[in-house]
């Protein structure tokens, strides 16, 4: 069993498994709209200049989060596919 | 059940959703789908209207209305706003949804982006939910083929169970079939049978709970099924929308509380908490969209995305990110002062010839001295002035800008930038505003919209006017290009867009600054939940873009010039000409702002010419003009040279020039931008606010320049 990890933890260009959302109300509202659910594979695309926010492919869009909304997300580290 | 449909119908559309429809008969059809889609361009093509269409999400946040016909029959087109979502997460999701909902349209087009269709699936799933009458209009097809995404546009058809009609709307593809499909299914020929979504099994527990005494309540009004889940998930909006829509009140209703009561106990017992319920409602709806996505969508090209990916990692880079936006923004006021040179000398020539004749005509019907002042002197001189001096810029600037708009650059600024907003306790799409403020002000407060927190619009709002707008940009650069890039020769066009650049630099600094001391102060708070979505590049129409940017401006400065400019023009001449006493009023008044006015490097008549420039930027310089010209200075003002040997014989110095740059950066916004201030936050307090805030700053700045520079003996 891999431990999960917050999104925003994860490294630039591997992929994780949404497990589990902790954001609540509007901003958890705001995350299952985009996609963030269950089982979602999720890619850490690439950073902003200053490294945050950070964009991340999810359902064929790229979506840009802070580290505070992405730390609400757990995710399950997957190895990188090739 | 005393109010039918036809008692509320069309009063409801008129009153809560401002439609106007020619007849009774005329077919209501809306227009929704996530933004980003094409849905502008789909809604201009079929109504012809023409309306501002970009390309970064959340965009269109007003509706707009249209007409069309089709075989003899007249539409409405009413664009809703560009939405993720229809679970009223916001104002425009719950406007859009209301209008599908409860305004009744005879069918409901939901369009989508062929090549990002999963995520626009969950809105057509969500609309589907709510309407039978829905048609799916598959976007951007050329930009999916290019890509080489295949769709199945029948099978998806037959999953979703609605008609689906592929197009590319900028080609002008699939319009006509698109026109037909809808004819068919606002007049019921075509009757759909969409697709019912399922949810797992606690859901639909507690659906068999609560519908049919909903269903009792609703009469065939509208779906009971999607009502109910609304109550499940807790959404109170959806008690007053059917209050306000249908006169249905729902929340008094016995039968349907102890219903609730039953789900609460129902979900109790399974240990399911609220948040949990509206997650399976969401999930549902998603895994249906992957479903139906992983059955009609194929990649041929599984690597389809990686130029856009390798163009971001260039642009958004941590080494050239901020770089090449600086730059870009830099050839752009490049290309503008260059460009605008050669076509602003060709109009001034024009319009001072015609000046001329119009003297001699003057002369020749010995039509007296001050009549000739009043019209020709001050209106036609600041008529022309705001014409030559704004127009050729205007015209250059904003193709270039609504080019990188097109391109879908923006948002990839708001990406770059959005730590800085971050820390000043603002919000990331506050940069999207702010390049909405280049070309307006007012348009930039209208576009804090799509920023969701009250408190971070706020700020947007306050602060928008430190970004330079249309009226105020040909003025930066004519100072400019006169006291800082005077004496550098041939590299004055470089120097003067280097110098802009920093004025731009310096209002985005000051916007920063500003914006944290808010936050700090009268809108304490912390940065509330930011996502942004970053769009495929598309590419950019370029014709279109060229003859809509030219057209639009060249007809906004004219009509500008023509209600704001000439009769402030009329106004000034006579200020600057009715003499009490030994002055002018304009010298009186002139005289009474003098000590002021120096302690902040400008003198008495340019900071009079910013307070009567209240109502349009634009006429700040040629009030300035006038005022000197009227002191006994006559000179033909017919290039930046002759202003250049006009302001310093007034004893203008390079400090002068800066602080009134400074100046016209920093101070109160025009009066369009006041009120859209008052409209947009239906409060008195904020444009005060808006007011002081920026000419405070002002006022500091240009003191602290005059002083430190006075001081060290610089001038």
């Amino acid at each position: 069993m891999e431990s999960l990890i917050p999104l925003h933890r994860l490294s630039l260009g591997s992929f994780g498994k949404v497990r589990k959302l902790t954001a609540k109300g509007n901003s958890r509202r705001r995350l299952l709209d985009l996609g963030f659910i269950y089982d979602t594979k999720v890619e850490v695309l690439r950073k902003s200049p200053s490294g945050d926010p950070v964009a991340y492919e999810i359902r064929g869009a790229v979506i840009a989060l802070r580290s505070e909304e992405a730390s609400k997300i757990l995710v399950e580290c997957l190895e990188p596919d090739r | 059940m005393a109010l039918t449909y036809q008692s509320t119908g069309p009063d409801v559309l008129k009153k809560m959703f401002q439609v106007q429809m020619n007849s009774p008969d005329d077919l209501l059809i809306a227009l929704g789908g996530n933004p980003n889609t094409g849905k502008s361009t789909v809604f201009n093509s079929l109504t012809g209207l023409n309306q501002h269409t970009g390309n970064w999400p959340g965009k269109t946040v007003t509706n707009a209305h249209g007409k069309y016909t089709h075989k003899g029959d007249s539409f409405t087109l009413v664009d809703l706003p560009g939405t993720y979502s229809l679970l009223a997460n916001s104002a425009e999701e719950e406007v859009a949804r209301d209008f599908i909902c409860f305004g009744r349209p005879d069918a409901t087009v939901v369009v989508t982006d062929a090549t990002c269709l999963e995520r626009n699936l969950y809105v057509v799933l969500q609309v589907i939910e709510i309407s039978n009458n829905v048609i799916v209009c598959v976007n951007l097809l050329d930009e999916a083929n290019k890509k080489k995404i295949h769709i199945d546009l029948h099978k998806l058809s037959t999953l979703l169970g609605v008609p689906v009609i592929g197009t590319n709307a900028r080609g002008g593809v699939g319009l006509e079939e698109l026109k037909d499909v809808v004819y068919r299914v606002a007049t019921s020929e075509v009757k759909a049978d969409p697709v019912k979504i399922c949810y797992d099994e606690v859901v639909e527990d507690t659906l068999r709970l609560l519908e049919p005494c909903i269903r009792e309540k609703i009469k065939n009004k509208i779906n009971s099924r999607w009502v109910a889940l609304r109550l499940i998930e807790g959404d109170s909006t959806i008690s007053d929308s059917l209050k306000n829509y249908l006169g249905i009140d729902i929340r008094g209703d016995n039968a349907i509380n102890s219903a609730l009561k039953e789900v609460e106990q129902y979900l109790k017992q399974k240990q399911i908490e609220k948040d949990e319920l509206r997650d399976r409602l969401v999930t549902g709806i998603v895994k249906l969209a992957e479903d139906i996505r992983e059955k009609t969508v194929s990649f041929d090209n599984k690597q389809y995305n990686q130029l856009e990916r390798k163009i971001d990692n260039v642009l958004t880079s941590r080494v050239f990110g901020i770089p090449i936006m600086l730059a870009l923004l830099g050839i752009v006021f490049w290309l503008t002062i260059q460009g605008a040179n050669y076509p602003s000398q060709v109009l001034a020539t024009v319009f001072f010839w015609i000046e001329g004749r119009l003297t001699d005509f003057f002369m020749w019907a010995g039509l007296p001295d001050w009549l000739h002042g009043a019209l020709v002197l001050g209106m036609y001189r600041t008529l022309a002035w705001v014409v030559s001096v704004m127009l050729p810029p205007m015209a250059i600037f904003f193709p270039l800008f609504t080019l990188l708009e097109d391109l879908g650059y923006l948002p990839r600024v708001a990406f770059n930038l959005d730590n800085y907003f971050k820390k000043a306790c603002a919000h990331g799409k506050q940069a999207l505003t702010m390049c909405m403020g280049f070309g307006c002000n007012a348009a930039g407060v209208i576009a804090c919209r799509i920023i969701d927190s009250p408190r971070e619009r706020l700020i947007a709002t306050i602060t928008n006017n430190f970004v330079p707008c249309n009226g105020r940009f040909p003025t930066l650069i004519a100072l400019a290009i006169i006291f800082i890039a005077g004496a550098t020769g041939k590299c004055q066009s470089i120097v003067a867009s280097l110098s802009i650049l920093g004025v731009i630099v310096l209002g985005v600094v000051i916007t920063l600054l500003i914006s944290r001391i808010l936050s700090k102060t009268i809108l304490k708070g912390l940065p509330s939940s930011f996502t942004l979505e970053l769009p495929p590049y598309r590419k950019p129409q370029i014709g279109r873009i060229i003859v809509r940017s030219i057209y639009d401006r060249t007809l906004f400065v004219l009509t500008r010039a023509l209600m704001v400019a000439a009769p402030a023009g009329l106004l000034t001449w006579l200020l600057a000409n009715v003499h009490v006493g030994d002055m002018s009023i304009l010298q009186h008044w002139a005289h009474v702002l003098d000590p002021l006015a120096y302690w902040l490097g400008l003198d008495g008549y340019i900071l009079l010419a910013f307070i009567l420039g209240f109502p349009a930027n634009e006429i700040v310089i040629p009030i300035v003009i006038m005022s000197y010209v009227a002191t006994g200075h006559i000179i033909e003002l017919d290039s930046l040279e002759a202003l250049k040997e006009l302001f310093v014989a007034n004893g203008w110095t390079w400090l002068t020039g800066v602080c009134t740059m400074l100046f016209c950066l920093n101070h109160f916004p025009c009066g369009t931008t006041m009120l859209t201030i008052y409209k947009e936050t239906q409060s008195k307090k904020w444009p005060l606010v808006a007011f002081f805030v920026p000419t405070i700053t002002g006022i500091v700045l240009c003191f602290a320049l005059a002083q430190t520079a006075r001081l060290l003996g610089l001038v």
